[in-house]
């Protein structure tokens, strides 16, 4: 006896390899918040706290501080958290001007993406000539 | 007599809170940022003493804590988030949210020493 075969029995079109799909700019905004969010909380966040400690102990701990970001390893490090922090930081007023119904349709949402990732990258960019 | 079954049986109900509060601490994170950008401008860079005397003041540290612990509750809802997302086996899943409850509540320890410890 033949039964049809239920739907959950048929293939299903996935097709989730991330590599292939071309991923709109919103997209990316969203995978970069995330990826800036977990950097902020792995590397930033102890970076900031002992930074924030030497600092304030002393004069000798200011220098410290000083000195350590003169180097240019330092500086990229710092660099890289600066955009992470930028990034995060516009991509979340984004979000919440969406929570407010702001920019949702599909015009918008891809113009403040881009937005978002310009101007993240061109105050990255300002405040990194400064540091060299 | 059967018992009213009060408890919905679905989901835990976090989703909203969470939503909520790493809407609220984001503001927070967001407010601190601008004033302490502020301070840095209006100081037209930063020297030791400035520094020191910036959080010398009560209301600044309280102001300070106020940030970091919001951070810290933020970063707890997003890397929770992360990890829901990716990390599929329940075990190391539940030892990655650990390490992070850990860390944070370490780093709890870590901003009051910093802000209120002895220098």
């Amino acid at each position: 006896m033949a039964t049809a075969p239920r739907p959950v029995d048929k293939p299903r079109p996935v097709y989730l390899n991330l590599f292939a799909i071309r991923q709109p700019l919103p997209a990316i905004v969203s995978i970069l918040h995330r990826v800036s969010g977990a950097a902020l909380f792995a590397i930033g966040l102890p970076m900031a706290l002992w930074t924030l400690q030497t600092s304030l102990g002393s004069t000798a701990g200011w220098d410290r501080v000083t000195g350590f970001f003169a180097s240019p390893l330092a500086k990229l490090v710092l660099l890289g958290l600066v955009w992470a922090y930028l990034h995060h930081l516009f991509a979340g007023v984004r979000h919440l001007l969406g929570d407010l119904h702001i920019g949702l349709d599909l015009a918008s949402a891809r113009r403040s993406s881009a937005v978002v990732v310009v101007l993240a990258l061109l105050i990255t960019l300002a405040i990194g000539v400064r540091l060299w | 007599m059967v018992a009213r079954v009060t408890k919905i049986p679905v989901g835990a109900h976090y989703g909203l809170r969470d939503w909520l509060s790493q809407r609220i601490t984001a503001l927070v994170i967001t407010l601190y940022t601008v004033v302490l950008l502020g301070e840095l401008m209006w100081h037209g860079g930063m020297d030791y003493d400035t520094w020191r005397g910036l959080f010398a003041g009560g209301a600044f540290r309280v102001l300070s804590f106020l940030f970091l612990a919001c951070v810290y509750y933020h970063a707890w809802v997003g890397m929770r988030n992360v990890l829901m997302d990716y990390v599929k086996p329940t075990g190391v899943r539940l030892v990655l949210e650990a390490i992070v409850i850990c860390t944070l509540v370490g780093y709890t320890g870590w901003a009051i020493q910093i802000l209120w410890g002895p220098h």
